[in-house]
């Protein structure tokens, strides 16, 4: 993938903020309830757990294992240009928060499902669209 | 987890007593309501009704603008082209996928808030798109100062816009966990294309090799373009009827034996707890909770096709086959074929025949049981399961009709 591919850029809210700007402080960060710890995602008023409403956003290490992938090979966007990993997450701190994100820095036959990758931020405009590395 | 609510089953008090068909086919450049007043017209005939006699309308996903081709009509567009008089009306998205807007019908005739219920699915995603391509009907998929919201943010960004991306997530998670492989999975390509070739308004009828499908572009792996279905333009109805108002009908109705609505897990793409399942695991669950009749039972499946992976998903959590065991028995393809264990998609599924969005699988579901399957028709067919929906959606419907 090239340096800045073409990116659709999610739409920054009060609710999503944290998510979506936390890269440029290089923190993937997620509500967590702050009664029973448990994170929310995608963020939501009330811990769905507990039902707390005291909760808040917090940085996570940023460590994850890939749970499932596709290679993309359709050239959906201008700029964008396949072949692409597209990548579902699970989140060290608790494996059922979830991410679709891109694994970067990885030749595209080198992922595998149960790999461990590390979060790495691509800053565009006003947001840092969390991806993945291989963990080193 | 999953049990009946009701002792009484009340879907059994609707039965569905007439289909109906538009054109059906690539860029047929005709009005989506022209289409759709094409297959509502046939449907209430085919019942043996007329359109004084319908008073309730329920369709999917209702009317919307965007994506293009994606809604061809809505209710108060057909309400007002055939100028009917409706106690009970449903149109929308958040159902147990398209079908469940035939659910809905048959709960509204079992309250009796209905008697003849129009239900109808219309999509002109062909014409829409044009030469420009399927991303060009897709949601989100505009440029410039274009931004994502609600669940497409978790996706759009990261270049993942089609749910082909996604299911071929799942599907990759079902390789890896139950060793399913590509040869497997083409099976359901193959045998829809074969039962295509059968079918006279199928969109994609020429024969179809394995080493084809092998070879054909790449979509987003495991999935390649033959296990993506196929947009096209058509309009389908059914007429839903309160059981006990079917006499004097033309047609011997065909019966409402349980429907299956559930979704327990997170209703979501990425949250989804098991990656080798869907909403279909519960939906199908729910089905079998509320009758006693067996998967063995089944003598004609039409399960949902959006692509191969979500059939093949549609197999195991109806109990076709075991957990994760879909692969191994699809693999020949013999168990499916129309004179197979559970002849699956026989008019060619979305995949050969055109999306139609789960109400063509429907509509073949009860052209079997009325034995008027043509050259494709299976051997005296008295259980029928449609199936509709993928990842967070689903719904299905057991259907009998006895001899």
């Amino acid at each position: 993938m090239a340096d800045k591919p073409f990116r659709v850029l999610p739409r920054v809210t009060p609710e999503n903020e944290h998510f979506w700007r936390g890269g440029r402080q290089g923190e993937l960060r997620f509500l967590r309830c702050r009664a029973c710890a448990c994170y929310i995602h995608p963020p939501a008023p009330l811990c769905p757990r507990c039902l707390s409403r005291d909760v808040a956003p917090e940085a996570v290490s940023g460590r994850a294992r890939l749970a499932t992938y596709t290679v993309n090979h359709q050239p959906w966007y201008p700029g964008l240009d396949p072949p692409y990993v597209i990548a579902i997450v699970e989140i060290e701190e608790q494996p059922d928060v979830r991410l679709m994100t891109n694994i970067v820095n990885c030749e595209v036959d080198r992922v595998e499902i149960g790999m461990r990758v590390s979060v790495t931020f691509e800053e565009h405009e006003d947001v840092w669209i969390p991806l993945f590395e291989p963990a080193s | 987890m999953t049990e009946a609510v009701e002792t009484e089953v009340l879907e059994r008090r609707a039965a569905i007593t007439g289909i109906g068909q538009s054109d059906v086919g690539r860029r047929l450049h005709r009005s989506p309501l022209a289409l759709t007043v094409d297959a509502c017209l046939a449907a209430i005939e085919d019942a043996g009704l007329t359109r004084a006699d319908i008073d309730g309308v329920a369709t999917y996903p209702g009317n919307m603008d965007t994506p293009p081709g994606f809604s061809g009509a809505g209710v108060t567009e057909v309400q007002d082209a055939l100028r009917l008089e409706l106690n009970w009306y449903t149109g929308g998205l958040e159902l147990p996928a398209q079908l469940g807007s035939v659910v809905d019908a048959c709960l509204a005739v079992a309250c009796g808030l209905a008697r003849h219920v129009l239900c109808f699915r219309t999509v002109w995603e062909a014409t829409a798109q044009g030469d420009k391509g399927r991303a060009s009907v897709m949601s989100g998929m505009g440029g410039g100062s274009y931004r994502a919201g609600g669940f497409m943010q978790w996706t759009l960004p990261f270049g993942a816009p089609s749910a082909a991306n996604w299911i071929a997530c799942y599907a990759q998670r079902h390789f890896h966990e139950y060793g399913t492989t590509r040869r497997q999975l083409a099976q359901i390509a193959l045998n829809a294309r074969k039962n295509a070739a059968r079918n006279p308004k199928a969109i994609y009828r020429q024969p179809m090799t394995l080493e084809e499908y092998l070879a054909v572009r790449m979509i987003s792996s495991p999935l390649c373009l033959y296990d993506c279905d196929v947009p096209a333009d058509g309009s389908t109805a059914v007429i839903v009827s309160r059981a006990d108002s079917t006499s004097g009908l033309r047609r011997s109705p065909i019966a409402v034996e349980a429907v299956g609505t559930a979704i327990h897990g997170r209703p979501s793409w990425d949250q989804w707890d098991d990656l080798t399942t869907m909403a279909l695991r519960d939906a199908a669950a729910m089905m079998w909770s509320r009758t006693d009749l067996r998967p063995a039972d089944v003598d004609v499946a039409q399960l949902y096709d959006g692509f191969s992976f979500i059939t093949m998903a549609w197999l195991e959590a109806l109990g076709f086959c075991g957990k994760g065991q879909s692969g191994p028995f699809v693999e020949d393809g013999s168990r499916i074929a129309l004179d197979g264990q559970v002849p699956l998609n026989t008019n060619g599924g979305q995949l050969s025949a055109g999306r139609l969005h789960g109400y063509g699988l429907l509509h073949e579901a009860c052209l079997q049981l009325w034995g008027e399957g043509g050259d494709r028709q299976v051997a005296g067919p008295e259980v029928a399961v449609a199936a509709s929906g993928g990842g967070p959606l689903a719904g299905c419907l057991l259907l009998t009709h006895r001899r």
